[in-house]
């Protein structure tokens, strides 16, 4: 299998503190890889460097085989843009605007025209069973509609690799369940590569495989389908 | 599982054949292993002698299978109070995994490794248990909820054992 994600020997530390010491990592293209750890271990610190967001102090992150730590912010915002999808605990979802719009937003910053987009929000809203919510804002809305609301953003540009960094942490089990069963069945469908942040092993269980961050460092517990 | 209660419960519906019960219990309770027809029979005869059912509608020449089971009023009773009482609640205090860390410990063994393996064990049946529930009906996916709770608790202990791996290691080596 390829590898759609690589961190070799990651390191950052915050101030004096390490956040991650050493950190080695490959996620397989359209594998859906769960990271837990507890809480300060460094699991949200490696999303964050993985999807460009960060830079490490030291170490090296590929997507696709072309290394991104080294490029400026401008070409790391586009990356984010072209190719990644996000999805954060509590939606963060933009207030003044619509449910529909939220979801459209990353069409609309890829310069997709305003009504095509809309149009495409409007189908994953229907997907995710939101249908008659399109016009609503955040405040309207309920913690799982907007967490599904959220998905939709995330998967909407149809990005190479979603980042989910506790995207159930804000639900109740049962709406976290239907979350975590559209995220998986979306992702398998159009094999999109998943980095899933969790502390919850029920949330992991939806994942082909698991690590378990410590420390700042990466233990996998099962076999990396890259190297096999 | 109580297969003698659990058959006496099924009898509580209504009066039925041996081979309705295998077939009911093997659809609700047997999740993959059958209940042999052997244990079915022998487990009525023993309700039968102990006064916790009777047959009727015996038809002569017929086969086993022409015996119709009905539930007594003591088994009935006894069904009531199975029922009502709360199942133990066990809290594996010396469980397997439990002597195996501290002996890990005790033997400068490397006791994280073995809690990551056991965690990697129990997230593979998490994973087989979420793909039940998933692509299974609604009885097979409550049961998967039940394991999955479980497991979700061992893997909860795994967890704050690994975290205080060191403080043990220095009481069972003391």
């Amino acid at each position: 299998m390829t590898a759609a994600l690589a961190a070799r020997g990651v390191e950052l530390s915050f101030g004096e503190t390490p956040a991650l010491r050493g950190a080695d990592l490959t996620v397989a293209a359209g594998e859906i890889l769960a990271v837990m750890g507890p809480s300060g271990s460094g699991k949200s610190t490696l999303l964050h460097c993985l999807a460009g967001i960060l830079v490490p102090d030291a170490g090296e992150i590929h997507v696709d085989g072309r290394r991104i730590d080294i490029l400026g912010e401008a070409e790391r915002s586009e990356l984010r843009r072209d190719r990644f999808g996000f999805v954060f605990q509590f939606g963060q979802l933009v207030p003044e605007l619509t449910a529909e719009e939220n979801v459209a937003l990353p069409l609309l910053l890829g310069g997709v025209r305003r009504e095509p987009a809309l149009r495409q929000a409007g189908e994953w809203l229907d997907r995710l069973g939101l249908a008659g919510v399109q016009r609503r804002r955040s405040g309207e809305l309920s913690g799982g509609q907007a967490q599904r609301i959220a998905l939709a953003r995330g998967l909407v540009a149809r990005p190479r690799v979603l980042f989910a960094d506790e995207p159930t942490g804000s639900l109740d089990s049962l709406t976290g369940e239907q979350m975590m069963d559209l995220l998986v069945a979306a992702a398998r469908e159009r094999g999109t590569t998943v980095v899933l942040v969790t502390h919850e092993a029920r949330v992991a269980a939806y994942a082909d495989r698991e690590v378990v961050v410590r420390d700042g460092r990466v233990t996998s517990l099962s076999p990396d389908p890259v190297a096999s | 599982m109580s297969v003698p209660l659990t058959l006496l419960g099924l009898l509580e519906r209504e009066p039925s054949h041996g081979y309705d019960l295998k077939r009911d219990y093997d659809t609700y309770f047997g999740r993959g292993k059958s209940l042999p027809f052997g244990q079915v029979y022998a487990t009525l005869s023993r309700l039968a002698r102990d006064g916790k059912v009777v047959m009727d509608e015996v038809a002569p020449g017929e086969g086993p299978d022409r015996k119709r089971y009905v539930i007594t009023e003591a088994g009935a009773t006894e069904v009531d109070t199975w029922l009502a009482e709360p199942v133990a609640a066990e809290p594996h205090l010396q469980t397997v995994l439990f002597a195996k860390v501290v002996l890990a410990l005790m033997l400068d063994r490397p006791a994280e490794r073995y809690l990551d393996t056991q965690r990697a064990a129990h997230l593979q049946r998490m994973r087989e248990l979420t793909e039940i529930k998933r692509t299974g009906g609604l009885v097979d996916g409550l049961l998967a909820d039940h394991g999955l709770f479980h497991l979700e608790a061992d893997l909860h202990w795994i967890d704050i054992t690994a975290a205080r791996l060191d403080a043990l290691r220095t009481q069972v080596r003391s």
